[in-house]
């Protein structure tokens, strides 16, 4: 079991710098998520901390000792990788048994492992088959199964469900977290799939063109973003932007937005310029006595909820109701927002604008 | 455009049935999305309506004809495939143009240019038109798989899993994008997928198929709100629905095999005892994994919940949806 330490971190290929300058800290313990679009630097992150890849500069400690420019046969880890790299020719128990028989253990010792790491995984019965009959699920359990069997202090993921079909990967994802619950060791995982990080993350870094633009847990991030970057990319439909310019002072409660009078939480500084009115789908509200109006131009049945997507004077907004409230294609409606959920962002860097909802996040970094 | 209506329709691969006398109607202007699990058949359906394929058993029609002795180009049929396959030497002006350019089609030169452009405008591709179609991006290249297709006024579209191959952000736009430019031009569609979210959005009718047989038929919500099976039940709805024993709540029908519970039909504060395993913060919702008499349940609470591990909540069903041994609804 390990705390995992990362200070400064940088890594250069060539011209190109992959990783700016990370810091975090991973708790015994945790499942902490590196989540970002392809090209962020999430991989290379993860790939330092297994010692695939030697940082340009800066420090990694696991438990304590620093692993920076220690080879990956050093640091005590497991990784498992999107394409699950099972042995072709051996079956499900010689692919599990490998790691312990290639460290020279016992072979009853050896048998013992495997049967227990079956039985964790529910894979029991197939230890006898070929790997090559296998379905994707089973696969990727074998291949869990190998990384788990060493008991490693902790286990690094590249994106191991991201070549699964939908519906699988979401029972996949279930049980990867269960299977955390029971065994509770040490997990980076990486994705840039925001409902998996969501979905199976103690604590999430979202990273960005090499820089870590957040890091907390799930719901402050989903709450209260940093950046209009992290806004974006967590969500599902993501947060409405409405784009307005004004001057706004600290302690203000409310802004305007062509000729209306919107709600905010109380500012903590003030701004000048060009600004970003940030609300989720969920906060939005179809109400026939509010001022701000829209044009509903589509509405998406989600069973449950229902997505309206609405025109308005500040461009498109996204609501998300309950699926038998009536909403109606080409009706004008009023729509209310819910003010103690809004973030205002600097429309040019697009950093959050400080709040009473996301000072204490914002402070932490 | 034109309905097309499926008989009886039945096709295997030596012993593997892929349809089963599939019976189905795809009306002018409707949006019919076809869904279900790797192997269905859903693939199978597209390639016999557009002739890649000849049918074993039953019969294809087209505005009433019938077409199975027909060639793909009689039938006049417009097919998207999962994966984009562009011309890469041509230009994305050319990409477009090159169906209606077709000798049975005998397009005039100016009708041409002026459909290329009217499709890249609603697939806002307009500036790429000169661009070569290797330098645009993934998504680009499947807009213009799709504008190939749109070009032309065919009797239907076919659509196999055309945004399977895009990333998550893309593929809800182009979801919005593609209902959107199906409206406006009235087309007729068939479109294939496993997931639901495209399902549930899109279509105006959804057909679910089982191993080749056509479960059922009808619009999201039908499908969604009325299940004829727990099979269809388990296709649609984000957590899944619960599959328990009939017996762990009272008032169960008889006959009644399994309890269905989707996390609107699970009422809090009354009722069996359950304890939370495990609270998962999606953001805009917030999952409950829950354990009651040994059974996982998964089901919504309030974002901001202060329920913790090891809490308990008392649930009773609301309107569940039952099921017999078969796992047939019983209403």
């Amino acid at each position: 079991m390990a705390d995992i330490v990362v200070q400064n971190l940088r890594k250069e290929f060539g011209s190109f710098t992959a990783v700016q300058s990370s810091s975090f800290k991973i708790k015994d313990g945790e499942f902490f998520m590196l989540l970002g679009p392809s090209g962020c630097g999430k991989t290379t992150t993860l790939r330092m901390i297994a010692g695939l890849e030697l940082p340009t500069s800066g420090d990694i400690y696991i438990d304590g000792a620093e692993v920076g420019q220690k080879p990956a046969s050093q640091r005590d880890i497991a990784f498992v990788f999107q394409m699950f790299a099972l042995y072709p020719h051996m079956n499900v128990r010689r692919n599990i048994s490998y790691p312990l028989v290639s460290q020279g253990m016992p072979r009853a010792e050896v048998r013992e492992k495997v049967a227990e790491v079956a039985r964790i995984l529910g894979i029991e019965d197939i230890l006898d088959r070929p790997v090559g009959g296998l379905s994707g699920g089973d696969r990727q359990r074998v291949a869990l199964g190998r990384a788990i069997v060493r008991k490693p202090a902790c286990f690094l993921m590249d994106e191991p469900l991201g070549a699964l079909d939908a519906e699988f990967r979401e029972r996949m994802a279930e049980e990867l977290r269960a299977l955390h619950d029971r065994i509770g060791a040490t997990t980076v995982y990486v994705t840039h799939d925001q409902l998996e990080a969501m979905q199976m993350g103690d604590k999430i870094v979202v990273m960005n063109n090499g820089v870590i633009e957040q890091f907390g847990t799930p719901q402050d991030i989903y709450d209260k973003p940093a950046t209009l970057f992290v806004a974006e990319f967590i969500g599902s439909p993501h947060m409405n932007f409405l784009k307005f310019e004004a001057s706004v002072a600290p302690g203000e409660r409310a802004v305007q937005l062509h000729d209306q009078t919107l709600g905010i939480p109380a500012l903590r500084e003030g701004f000048d310029g060009n600004m970003v009115y940030g609300v989720r789908p969920e906060h939005v509200r179809l109400s026939e006595g509010a001022a701000y109006r829209g044009e509903i131009i589509a509405t998406e049945y989600l069973g449950t909820t229902q997505i309206v997507t609405l025109k308005t004077h500040n461009g498109d907004v996204k609501a998300r109701i309950a699926s038998d409230q009536p909403a109606t294609v080409g009706e004008t409606v009023g729509l209310d927002f819910n003010a103690a959920t809004v973030t205002l962002f600097d429309g040019q860097s697009g950093r959050a604008i400080r709040s009473e909802l996301n000072e204490r996040v914002l402070s932490n970094g | 455009m034109a309905d097309v209506a499926l008989r009886n329709v039945s096709k295997s691969f030596g012993d593997t049935v892929a349809l089963d006398t599939v019976t189905m109607t795809v009306r002018d202007g409707a949006f019919v999305v076809l869904l279900g699990p790797t192997g269905a058949g859903k693939t199978t359906a597209l390639r016999l309506i557009s002739g890649l394929e000849r049918l074993d058993g039953g019969d294809i029609l087209i505005d009433g004809r019938s077409v199975v002795s027909e060639t793909p180009a009689q039938r006049d049929v417009a097919m998207v495939f999962q994966q984009y396959s562009l011309y890469p030497h041509m230009t994305v002006r050319d990409n477009l143009a090159f169906p209606l350019k077709s000798p049975i089609l005998k397009t005039p030169k100016d009708e041409v240019k002026r459909k290329v452009e009217e499709v890249a405008d609603v697939l806002r591709i307009a500036h790429k038109l000169d661009n070569k179609a290797t330098a645009l991006s993934g998504g680009e290249m499947q807009r213009v798989s799709i504008g190939r297709a749109l070009v032309r006024t065919p009797s239907i579209y076919l659509m196999d899993e055309p945004l399977s191959s895009l990333d998550a952000k893309l593929r809800a736009d182009l979801r919005v994008e593609l209902k959107r430019i199906q409206a406006s031009l009235g087309a007729t569609l068939l479109y294939v997928t496993h997931d639901q979210i495209e399902a549930m959005t899109m279509a105006t009718q959804v057909g679910v198929l089982d191993s080749g047989r056509l479960v059922q038929f009808g619009s999201p919500r039908e499908i969604y709100e009325d299940p004829s099976s727990l099979y269809v039940a388990a296709r649609l709805g984000l957590p899944r629905i619960n599959a328990l024993p009939a017996g762990l709540f009272a008032g169960a029908p008889s006959g009644a095999k399994t309890i269905g519970l989707r996390p609107e039909h699970i009422q809090h504060g009354e009722g069996k005892t359950s304890k939370v395993v495990r609270i998962e913060h999606l953001g805009d919702q917030t999952r409950l994994h829950l354990t009651l008499d040994g059974h996982d349940i998964v089901t919504l609470t309030n974002v901001h919940t202060d329920l913790e591990p090891g809490d308990t909540v008392a649930i009773q069903p609301r309107n569940a949806l039952y099921f017999d041994a078969a796992g047939a609804r019983i209403t």
